[in-house]
């Protein structure tokens, strides 16, 4: 357990009716898991400390590809990384400001606003500038990182062992405040995405006709960039942020191999982080291995055989895919159309 | 009303001139066909026009208000250059990308109207057989009559397209200018930046041949006979001819 309790998370406490809903529901998904994972792979979610971690990474899985579909295919998959090293300098504030000042602030809130500032700091620059924006991008992850650690060094020591949390992530020490706060932003980003779908997805296909049919771009392009702050602080404390970009580009990418439209690219995208965390999780467990590291490496397995499946023999692949595509996106198109 | 309205627009970085003291209308049922050489601003001018980009002097109007005002977005469909290389991997099949042009429309639910205008769009221009075909599959050609698509599903009435075929085969080519005539007798207004003299020429009523300024404003046979195209591309220029079959798509060469 971390000893400070962020003030969003303790708000999300002190709302008892969410409070005891969140509870009721850790409980009934506790109870789910256990006798989910009894049936298959063994009592490893029967352990309170897996459970939290395993309704944190399902929660990481649905938010890091939805806001992730967007971002790789504006060609922007680097604001994940820089944006995540923005949120270990906010992190590093949290401590600083703690050991240094006696000023008790979470370090997972310093790291939410010090996120959404440099994501509007990022846009800004390449309104500006009017680049891809990769320099900037490569200036702000580097200067983010930079401040972190001298930050980190100015402060006094023992913070050792919570800097290695935050950057590699840590599934034993998720705790029930931590994943109420994941929860909310969870919330938060699918309820953003599913009411701005359609300007998001024009603004993502074609930025000039999207203007030109009177659809405030820039609006939508920060907000997309705020999403992928909350996304990431949110992933933060179970992937690292050394790893956390890796769940908004991987299944993205895995996803767009198979794909039959977009909307299908973005049920697939999730069902694939989903699998991922997942089997990534019990693997760690198992095995004893590090739990973000794990994840990833699962998937980027996906992703390679998505990319095989991609390219087997025309008949086959068209067979795979309209197997895939029936299961999880056809049928949303054939609904929608 | 004019659909466009252009009085007295400069505009430029630093000491370099893009467009400068241009005035020009383009009147409903119109198709303009916009002319110039490299760097001439023929597409900073579109962005004028369309309020993609404010002038430094002068103003530009689209169907009366301020070109650069918030507008509902329903009365352009505006093709970038390069557009048919838009998609990248991006996995967006036709019907979704025609749907955008519904979407300055839809306020809350996708609803019967909006797919009827959706699957009228891509009747209107022969694809519907691609409407489940992601557009990253397409060729050049596909993809322009998608885009075409995507203007006719948002009830356009003004079609601006910057350089649209680049990148498309000879036969897609053909094909897609017969498709702007048509919609151009409908009643669409069509705006056409295009390299290809021989082309505008073939296709458009009048013809604005730009070098900054505007060398020429007017219908298509004086422009022919005009010095215009001396004037803004030197005596030595050799006009593009993809063979439309019209007599003056031929080569210029002047001694």
């Amino acid at each position: 357990m971390t000893s400070t309790v962020s003030p969003l998370a303790l708000l999300a406490l002190v709302l008892p009716p969410f409070e005891r809903a969140f509870d009721a529901f850790v409980g009934v998904f506790g109870d789910a898991a256990c006798a989910a994972g009894d049936a298959t792979v063994g009592s490893v979610f029967c352990e309170g400390y897996m459970q939290l971690a395993l309704l944190a990474g399902i929660g990481v899985g649905v938010v890091a590809p939805l806001v992730g579909t967007f971002l790789v295919h504006r060609r922007m998959a680097l604001v994940g990384d820089t944006l995540a090293h923005a949120a270990f300098a906010g992190v590093a504030v949290g401590l600083f400001l703690g050991s240094t000042l006696g000023v008790a602030v979470s370090p997972q809130v310093s790291a939410l606003v010090v996120a959404v500032v440099a994501a509007l700091g990022i846009e800004t620059l390449v309104e500006r500038t009017d680049t891809a924006g990769d320099v900037s991008m490569a200036i702000v992850l580097s200067g983010a990182f930079a401040l972190g650690t001298v930050l980190l060094s100015l402060g006094s020591g023992g913070l050792s062992v919570s800097v290695h949390q935050y950057l590699f992530g840590s599934l034993v020490l998720v705790d029930r405040a931590s994943v109420g706060l994941l929860t909310l932003l969870v919330g938060v980003v699918v309820g953003t995405v599913a009411l701005t779908y359609r300007p998001l997805v024009f603004v993502t296909f074609d930025e000039t006709a999207a203007r030109v049919a009177g659809i405030p771009v820039r609006r939508y392009e920060r907000l997309l960039a705020v999403l992928t702050a909350l996304v990431v602080v949110a992933a933060m404390q179970i992937l690292g942020v050394i790893l956390v970009a890796a769940m908004l580009v991987v299944p993205v990418a895995a996803a767009t191999q198979v794909a039959t439209s977009f909307r299908s690219s973005l049920w697939l995208s999730v069902a694939a982080a989903e699998l991922a965390v997942v089997a990534g999780l019990v693997l760690s467990y198992y095995a004893g291995t590090q739990g973000s590291g794990t994840v990833v490496l699962l998937a980027i397995g996906v992703f390679c055989l998505a990319a095989g499946a991609s390219r087997l023999p025309t008949g086959l692949a068209r067979r795979v895919r309209s197997a895939v595509g029936s299961r999880l996106g056809q049928r949303d198109d054939t609904r929608t159309r | 009303m004019s659909v466009v309205a252009l009085d007295g627009v400069s505009f430029g970085y630093a000491d370099h001139p893009v467009v400068e003291d241009v005035t020009l209308t383009v009147d409903p049922g119109e198709f303009v066909g916009l002319v110039g050489p490299n760097g001439s601003g023929k597409s900073t001018l579109v962005r004028i026009a369309l309020g993609l980009v404010r002038p430094d002097r002068g103003t530009a109007r689209l169907f009366g208000s301020p070109a650069h005002r918030d507008r509902d977005g329903t009365r352009v469909g505006y093709v970038a250059q390069q557009a048919t290389r838009q998609a990248g991997e991006m996995p967006v099949t036709v019907r979704e990308v025609v749907r955008m042009g519904r979407y300055p429309h839809v306020r809350w639910r996708f609803g019967e109207r909006d797919r009827r205008a959706v699957d009228a769009a891509l009747d209107r221009v022969g694809v519907t057989d691609l409407a489940d075909r992601q557009v990253r599959t397409l060729s050049g050609g596909q993809r322009q009559r998608v885009f075409i698509a995507r203007a006719l599903a948002s009830e356009a009435d003004l079609l601006v397209f910057d350089e649209p075929v680049v990148g498309v085969d000879t036969e897609s080519r053909t094909a897609f200018y017969d498709l702007l005539d048509a919609l151009n007798e409908e009643g669409l207004t069509v705006l056409l930046i295009d390299h290809d003299i021989g082309v505008v020429t073939a296709h458009a009523d009048r013809v604005v041949c730009l070098d900054c300024r505007v060398r020429f404003d007017g219908d298509t046979d004086a422009f022919a006979e005009s010095d215009a195209l001396d004037r803004s591309y030197g005596p030595a220029h050799r006009t593009l001819d993809h063979s439309h079959g019209h007599d003056h798509a031929a080569d210029h060469d002047h001694p």
